[in-house]
């Protein structure tokens, strides 16, 4: 007699179907809708007869040459690069720190928690309060430099492009910092212990075990932050608009904010902004692909030590039988 | 042990509490000064901006402060309604299609998975635009919903999901389910939902904690000053009207971000444990 089976696939199905339906109204129908709306001249406030361009790509054109788009990825880049580089030596050396076990590092808690803390706070209210820290003639970053003695007289950082694009910089470091450090810390605390114990033994230094042990096991955490943080710093978009509204002379335009003022803050070009989207999205595609990779790699390489330790098994219980 | 070698040790050791200390200050002292300055006069600010020691004007810059156009109240439940209404919608649908992923054996499971990883980080702005025009023609600007439903579809957290549900689910369970005769979505709902909640209730807290300091697409959205959530209100703190209002500038902003101080301070514990978790992905 066959037994019944019954299949239970469709529920696969059943259950992505919020998901998928979401995902098509919500994500990928303004995707496409954007995209061709760069195709478009959709410009102005209200405008019903919307044309295809005789030039299809003349928007993309127009932003690709345009000035202040290119000042726009420069300056996303150039704000990237500075908080990313000293964010990782500093979250490197805090995780060099917390997890050798020579230094028993007390309350490592506390400062965990204080530390992560500006991650979680909104960036808008972060980007305000840093307009009044920073504010001139009065304010409590001026008054403490003036009383350190470090500045003669009150400096104004809104009015310099490169102290401008530093406090940027710098607000992005401060609340990713703590972020990437416990995300370290994880990947350091992955490490199979025995190591540690065995260099530890071998007499050998706290910088030679964090660079000969704890970095190149941390590659690929360290390659998936810079990823995340790449596809993250694109978007920056809150800081930059609020603390100077990308300026002075749009030295804190970001591609984001470009996007925003092109769209929402008054001119209404919509179809330049479109295309400026669909440049943005290009390049976090081609990152998203690098992640995917990175990713994927990890989880290929679960499924094939889970394959093993299946054969093993196998292979021990025939060895039983045939005992 | 050698002496020097200790010695070297706590010299090592002295230097990094104290960059350690610094650091935690650094985090601190902004947000400290933002509290204390909400309680001091503008008069008071202006001659020190610097103040450790909170001063008597609190409700003197909060009548200031909701005179004009900030009002805190209206910000906070609607912050408060599409951030709740985000996080369930998002962890409830993110988990069932995670089990979706887990549970059955469907020809487009691995594409689909395929497809969620390639969409991971699919951020709003490349789509802003589009996404406005929808909503413009469908009059839902200046609506809440368009804020909360497309949290449904959480790419991250159905990743996430899955690989919590890949490193605890017994599928043994699942047929005993099926055995005493319960039906998928009662499996689901009475018997896989509660083996889930430690991975929801980490994922709930950083949904809740994104969806709350959301700015680009409400801004976009919402010009109802009824509609305004706590970022936006923030944002008018920048405008000419406060300019000289330092006092209630300060009590403003304190007061948008005053709930996620209470929500870390609660919940820092599993906070942190949940951003080494993330890191994992394993």
């Amino acid at each position: 007699m066959r037994r019944k089976t019954i299949s239970y696939a469709k529920y696969g199905y059943i259950f992505s179907i919020p998901f998928v339906l979401t995902f098509l109204i919500f994500s990928l129908y303004p995707l496409v809708y954007t995209s061709i709306i760069g195709f478009t001249d959709l410009r102005g406030l209200m405008k019903t007869d919307i044309n295809f361009l005789e030039v299809p790509f003349e928007n993309f054109k127009t932003v690709l040459t345009s000035p202040l788009f290119q000042k726009a990825l420069f300056n996303t880049f150039f704000i990237w690069i500075c908080n990313f580089i000293p964010q990782m030596v500093i979250a490197l050396l805090l995780t060099a720190w917390f997890t050798n076990r020579r230094f028993k590092i007390r309350a490592q808690g506390m400062f965990k928690v204080l530390i992560y803390m500006p991650n979680i706070i909104t960036q808008a209210t972060i980007a305000l309060l840093f307009y009044s820290l920073f504010g001139y003639p009065k304010g409590p970053i001026n008054d403490i430099f003036l009383a350190l003695g470090w500045i003669d007289a009150p400096l104004n950082f809104h009015l310099q492009k490169w102290t401008a694009r530093g406090v940027v910089a710098f607000i992005q470091f401060w609340m990713w910092y703590g972020h990437t450090m416990i995300v370290l810390i994880a990947g350091v605390l992955g490490i199979n212990p025995t190591l540690f114990e065995a260099a530890e033994i071998d007499g050998a230094s706290a910088p030679q075990i964090f660079f000969r042990i704890t970095l190149p096991r941390l590659k690929t955490i360290v390659l998936y932050t810079l990823v995340t943080s790449m596809i993250g710093g694109l978007q920056m978009y809150d800081i930059p608009k609020l603390f100077l509204w990308g300026g002075p002379d749009n030295a804190t335009t970001t591609t984001s904010v470009y996007i925003y003022n092109q769209a929402f803050s008054g001119s209404y070009l919509y179809n330049r902004a479109a295309a400026a989207s669909m440049v943005m999205f290009v390049i976090i595609a081609i990152l998203s692909v690098f992640l995917f990779f990175i990713l994927r790699d990890k989880d290929s390489v679960l499924q094939r030590k889970r394959e093993r330790t299946m054969r093993k098994e196998a292979k021990a219980r025939m060895r039983e039988v045939a005992l | 042990m050698s002496r020097s070698l200790r010695g070297s040790i706590n010299i090592t050791k002295t230097i990094i509490y104290i960059v350690c200390i610094f650091l935690a200050l650094l985090s601190v002292w902004p947000f400290w000064i933002m509290f204390v300055n909400a309680t001091r006069s503008t008069y008071q600010i202006q001659q020190n901006s610097v103040g450790f020691l909170p001063s008597k004007f609190l409700i003197e810059n909060f009548k200031i402060l909701t005179g004009k156009s900030f009002n805190p109240i209206t910000g906070f439940i609607n912050s408060m309604l599409i951030s709740t209404g985000a996080t369930l919608g998002s962890v409830y649908f993110s988990s069932l299609t995670a089990y979706g992923l887990v549970a059955y054996n469907w020809k487009l499971r691995q594409p689909f998975f395929t497809f969620i990883m390639a969409v991971l980080m699919l951020p709003t702005q490349v789509f802003s635009i589009g996404f406005y025009q929808m909503m413009y023609k469908l009059h839902w600007t200046n609506s809440l919903w368009p804020l909360i439903l497309p949290a449904i579809a959480t790419p991250a957290m159905v990743f996430f999901m899955r690989q919590y549900l890949l490193a605890t689910l017994s599928l043994d369970i699942v047929d005993s389910a099926r055995i005493d005769g319960s039906g998928e979505f009662h499996t689901f709902n009475r018997i896989i939902l509660p083996i889930m909640k430690p991975a929801m209730a980490t994922q709930a807290i950083f949904q809740f904690v994104f969806h709350w300091n959301q700015l680009f697409l409400p801004s976009v959205l919402l010009t109802d000053n009824e509609k305004y959530t706590m970022p936006i209100m923030a944002s008018l703190l920048r405008g000419d009207i406060y300019k000289t209002e330092y006092g209630s500038v300060y009590l403003g902003l304190a007061l948008t971000v005053l709930p996620l101080f209470i929500v870390y301070f609660v919940l820092s514990k599993y906070i942190i444990a949940g951003v080494a978790l993330g890191a994992l992905k394993e």
